[in-house]
């Protein structure tokens, strides 16, 4: 089975579960006096389930005939590309958005920014550290400042 | 209209807005020139920097900025490169490249820049003419009408997905219409789908789900499969003069191309690429016998077709958006969602309500273009430097300010949680061919949708406002003959292909 229409199962179970939800359970906290509305807040969900149910099979069963890919990007061939340096980036990122609060945003930011690109494969530290360090300054800069929207910008046990 | 163009002249030349434009068409230039970013991830890194801004028109003649100026600077990379930073300028790197490879880079850049410029002038002249038209009609539709069109718009936007593609189209728009019910929503205080969590109370945010849905995908393709050095090298820009005679043979060609380029754009899910695909074949179609050969290999009618066209078609993409509130595209659903967070809901009481930003729009896209020539034109072979920024750098940038963008939009790191799980997943449906932007603007369009039909159900106390308002029913059939139109199609195409191969 190809990929996209293992994807097509996952959003049929998607919707099921959607619609399950909408059919079975929300109405049962709704006030007495809002049933006698011709819309309920569980109408618009019903029908979008009944219709993704509808697509998802329409795809899982392959009654549209597949095209050949357009994104110019081969999922058969993955393990050809960097996967590597693009599972390492996501960590990366999750890390990022995990420490960012603790560590402060200059701190984290600059260490994203560095390891970024040492993921990437660029050893340069000379021409790295002091871009990175400077850009982070740079935008806490104009988001504190200019945009006037607060990011702390030191670890929470130095201060502020 | 008159006092509209001034109103709109107004606010546009002054010195606030001025900045917008100058910056919006150089920033989004800088980055459609990096292969791989489109005008979508562009924007959506913009946008919480236009909404911080808090001036609505402001913020959308900003966006407009970056917009035209991302494909603008996409067809210097494919020029320059033959790398396409934006699906709407692969049609350019047929005839620019081969241009640009016999040492005329310049030419080809004026070349380009002259029809970008005159496909977005002329489409703006268009744009002023059939807006206020459009949306005088637009005032007389009722939520019924609104619940049908943006049903039609929907619709319209999988049946323009291509083959084999609307089935997958459709279901995004639904997926995206689903997510969109998450929280709580405006007809009734209660949430919804939001699985007990405090955070999703309030919706997703679409900031976050368009940084997900493009930013991070394209970045991730990027890391993935990093463009080949040898596939593009970097010609020498000397020269940009163009010569009188062919000046004159790409007039007709710029004529026609705007006017076409502009309908194609209007039309909701038929955007720049579209157009300039078809711009291309047909300049092809109707040239000379001796020009057609001409066409692939560096031929300038080849070059001025697809540029004007895309530019026009992005400038009537502002149609359906300023006068129903209804975006056709993709790029169009992001600045509809920058306005309605500013508190403006496009639609056809925009032009009433706020004529500063109805008409400071249009003018702007006059402003813009000048910009781009003016400015842009001469500065061209200094921003291509930016080309020569190794992706090492660049990727963990681009990274950083999909981050922020979402970030900053909510002060919430669980936000960069969601923004990453979204943008594995928008990968994986990515990978699967699945287009991303019909599940964006049934985001976007889902409250809306929503809410026009919930209006309309307690209006007429049931589904009855279908068959009681003909203009619904219309519309609404309409919206089914989009979606079976292209089944039948291939069907009607298959059965031709078995006859003539059983006659032979």
């Amino acid at each position: 089975m190809s990929l996209d229409r293992w994807i097509a199962l996952i959003l049929l179970g998607f919707c099921v579960v959607y619609g399950y939800t909408a059919w079975f359970t929300m109405d049962a906290t709704l006030a007495p006096f809002m049933k006698r509305n011709p819309i309920w807040p569980s109408t618009f969900p019903k029908i979008l389930s009944i219709l993704g149910i509808l697509l998802s099979s329409i795809i899982l069963l392959g009654f549209e005939r597949n095209v050949s890919n357009t994104t110019g990007i081969d999922y058969r061939r993955l393990h050809e590309y960097k996967l590597g340096q693009a599972v390492l980036l996501l960590l990366l990122m999750v890390l990022y958005a995990l420490l960012l609060r603790p560590v402060g945003f200059i701190f984290s930011t600059s260490l994203f920014l560095i390891f970024g690109s040492v993921i990437l494969g660029e050893r340069k530290w000379f021409l790295m550290l002091p871009i990175a360090i400077i850009s982070t300054l740079f935008v806490w800069y104009l988001v504190q400042v200019v945009l006037g929207i607060y990011m702390r910008p030191l670890p929470a046990w130095i201060g502020i | 209209m008159l006092e509209g163009i001034l109103l709109g002249l107004q606010t546009a030349f002054s010195v606030q807005m001025l900045i917008m434009v100058i910056g919006g068409c150089l920033i989004g230039t800088f980055i459609g020139m990096l292969p791989g970013l489109g005008p979508m991830s562009i924007i959506a890194i913009m946008i919480p920097v236009a909404i911080s801004m808090g001036d609505p028109a402001a913020a959308i003649i900003l966006l407009a900025g970056v917009y035209y100026g991302a494909i603008f600077g996409g067809s210097t990379s494919s020029i320059l490169l033959n790398a396409p930073g934006v699906a709407g300028t692969v049609a350019t790197s047929f005839d620019g490249y081969p241009l640009a490879k016999k040492g005329k880079a310049g030419k080809a850049l004026t070349v380009a820049a002259i029809a970008s410029f005159c496909g977005g002038t002329l489409g703006a002249v268009l744009l002023m003419v059939f807006a206020p038209a459009l949306s005088s009609v637009a005032l007389l539709f009722h939520s019924a009408e609104y619940f049908a069109l943006m049903v039609v718009g929907l619709s319209a936007i999988a049946a323009f997905a291509g083959t084999g593609q609307v089935a997958k189209a459709l279901l995004m728009t639904v997926v995206g219409l689903m997510l969109a019910t998450v929280g709580e929503g405006t007809m009734f205080s209660l949430p919804r789908f939001t699985m007990g969590i405090m955070d999703l109370q309030s919706g997703l945010s679409f900031v976050t789900l368009a940084m997900a849905m493009f930013a991070l995908p394209e970045a991730l393709f990027l890391v993935l499969n990093p463009p080949k050095p040898g596939a593009g090298k970097r010609e020498d820009i000397k020269e940009l003069r163009i010569t009188r005679q062919e000046a004159k043979s790409i007039a007709p060609v710029i004529g026609r191309q705007s006017i076409q380029g502009f309908f194609i754009g209007v039309l909701p899910g038929a955007g720049a690429t579209i157009a300039s695909f078809l711009g291309y074949a047909v300049e092809r179609n109707i040239a000379s016998k001796d020009e057609q050969k001409e066409f692939g290999k560096g031929s300038i009618k080849g070059l001025a077709a697809p540029e004007t066209a895309n530019n026009a078609a992005c400038t009537g993409s502002f149609v359906p958006l300023l006068t129903l509130g209804i975006p056709g595209s993709g790029t169009t659903a992001i600045l509809l969602g920058a306005l309605i967070a500013l508190n403006v809901t496009p639609g056809p009481r925009l032009m009433v309500d706020e004529p500063q930003i109805f008409w400071a729009v249009i003018i702007s896209m006059y402003i813009g273009n000048i910009v781009l020539l003016v400015l842009n034109l001469p500065l061209i072979p200094y921003i291509a430097k930016i080309l020569t920024i190794p992706r090492n750098f660049l990727i963990p940038y681009i990274l950083f300010f999909t981050l922020m963008g979402a970030y900053i939009g909510q002060n919430n790191a669980t936000e960069l949680l969601i923004l990453i799980g979204f943008g594995v997943c928008a990968t994986a449906l990515k990978f699967a061919d699945y287009p991303l932007a019909p599940l964006l603007i049934g985001f976007i369009l889902g409250p809306m949708l929503e809410d026009n039909f919930a209006r309309s159900m307690q209006l007429y106390d049931g589904v009855a406002f279908i068959t009681e308002r003909p203009m619904t029913m219309v519309l609404l059939c309409i919206a089914v003959l989009l979606i079976l139109l292209p089944s039948i199609r291939a069907k009607q195409a298959k059965i031709k292909a078995r006859g003539i191969a059983d006659g032979d």
